[in-house]
């Protein structure tokens, strides 16, 4: 190997990345060739005064303290920080949830809203409105029993602008109940009659008006029984006769 | 993403005993105490930030002088110091000439003290001068300068023999300037 080689690999020589046995082999050609012993010390002299030379500058003990102080703010701030995190999560996950729930109920609600609708514009639109037809009170309540799984009182109407036209059983989610059609005026008002379910309380609620295409719906409960209005009538008229559905069940 | 607080507490233990050589390179790199400052600091919020991507049992050191040099590579003064210099890496460093050795180099840099010394690095070029800091100062292998400069190795190389060559041409220069 000639000088020119050997100086190309001093560099490599004097930092100690030379391959172990090139390195021998180099030590072996310092020793016999002063021009390359000469370029190897030169290098060697460099680096070891810009070693010297390169440790310059010394931070700012104040800026050191701030830079630790962050760090440790951090780990600190990190020790409380996981359960504000999993705090967030859970509040997310809470969030979700009871959205979910919300808009599942309202989505129930209206699933119902609209199928008492139906019923009350299918018992308008039909050509027997009603199967039992009477405007005596102690006619229609007897003719559901065996028909439907509870008992219930319908009010008397004397002296009122309300008018007794009949009843019918009828299917809300599967479950029977009685539908009593009643008139006002020109209106006619349904009154159905089911057995409360935890289902229909969470969707219906208690003592709400609810509007479905123009139409008045009032629901509330009862000694176990789900009542609900349906009718275009006004809202007065609808309080009115629920006021007096709740003085016969007493 | 968020750290926690045995993983803050690895990172302090393995980032500050670096904090005083990374100051040192950033002075270096900005020839700027306050600015040193500012490269310091956004390295080690960097660091810290992105230290759940940092893989254990990898080099830290390489990493974080990565980071710290990223930084400042995109810095303004950075970007002013890169815009000026032509490297030629695509040679290898075969192709470096060695030092010729007409004058005698090794009495004029004998006589170059701790003042030129810093004078030189000061006006290298600032690739050339991060990579003999590296190697030098802090005594970085090839293998850890090449991470930290996220460089080849043979890159590594020849363009510490150029930063080398520029730095002996420098001091010769200043000493036969003093001695005239």
């Amino acid at each position: 190997m000639t000088c020119e080689t050997w100086q190309q690999k001093i560099d490599a020589y004097v930092d100690a990345e030379l391959p172990e046995a090139e390195a021998i082999e180099l030590d072996g050609h310092l020793r016999t060739c002063p021009s390359c012993s000469s370029q190897a010390l030169l290098r060697s002299e460099l680096k070891r005064n810009i070693h010297l030379a390169g440790k310059s500058f010394v931070p700012d003990p104040e800026f050191r303290r701030r830079i630790q102080a962050t760090i440790t703010s951090t780990a600190s701030g990190r020790r409380w920080g996981w359960i504000v995190e999993v705090g967030t999560l859970c509040a997310a996950v809470l969030l979700v949830i009871f959205g979910s729930l919300a808009w599942m109920r309202q989505s129930q609600r209206q699933q119902l809203v609209g199928e008492l609708t139906d019923l009350h514009v299918a018992t308008l639109a039909s050509s027997n409105r009603v199967d039992v037809i009477s405007s005596d009170r102690h006619t229609v309540k007897p003719w559901f029993q065996g028909k439907v799984p509870f008992t219930f009182n319908v009010p008397e109407l004397q002296g009122s602008p309300f008018e007794l036209i009949g009843g019918k059983v009828t299917y809300l989610d599967q479950n029977p109940g009685a539908e009593l059609l009643f008139a006002v005026r020109k209106h006619l008002l349904s009154v159905f009659i089911f057995k409360d379910s935890p289902e229909l309380d969470r969707a219906l609620g208690s003592g709400q008006l609810l509007h479905r295409l123009s139409f008045n719906l009032e629901s509330w409960t009862d000694g176990g029984l789900r009542y609900v209005i349906t009718t275009d009538a006004s809202r007065a008229d609808v309080d009115d006769l629920r006021a007096r559905f709740e003085q016969a069940a007493k | 993403m968020a750290l926690d607080r045995d993983r803050a507490n690895e990172f302090e233990q393995l980032a500050m005993p670096l904090f005083a050589p990374l100051y040192n390179l950033a002075q270096w790199l900005t020839q700027d105490r306050s600015e040193a400052e500012d490269l310091v600091q956004e390295t080690y919020a960097k660091a810290l930030k992105g230290f759940n991507s940092f893989q254990p049992g990898t080099n830290f050191r390489a990493w974080i002088y990565r980071i710290l040099r990223n930084t400042f590579l995109t810095s303004r003064t950075g970007l002013q110091a890169t815009k000026t210099v032509p490297l030629d890496d695509e040679d290898d460093a075969q192709s470096v000439s060695p030092a010729t050795t007409k004058t005698p180099e090794s009495l004029l840099l004998a006589r170059a003290d701790r003042e030129a010394m810093q004078a030189a690095l000061q006006q290298l070029p600032v690739a050339y001068r991060e990579i003999i800091l590296l190697c030098d100062v802090e005594e970085m292998s090839y293998r850890e300068i090449a991470e930290a400069l996220t460089i080849p190795m043979g890159t590594v190389m020849s363009r510490l023999a150029r930063a080398r060559k520029a730095m002996r041409q420098l001091l010769a220069a200043k000493v036969q300037g003093a001695s005239r």
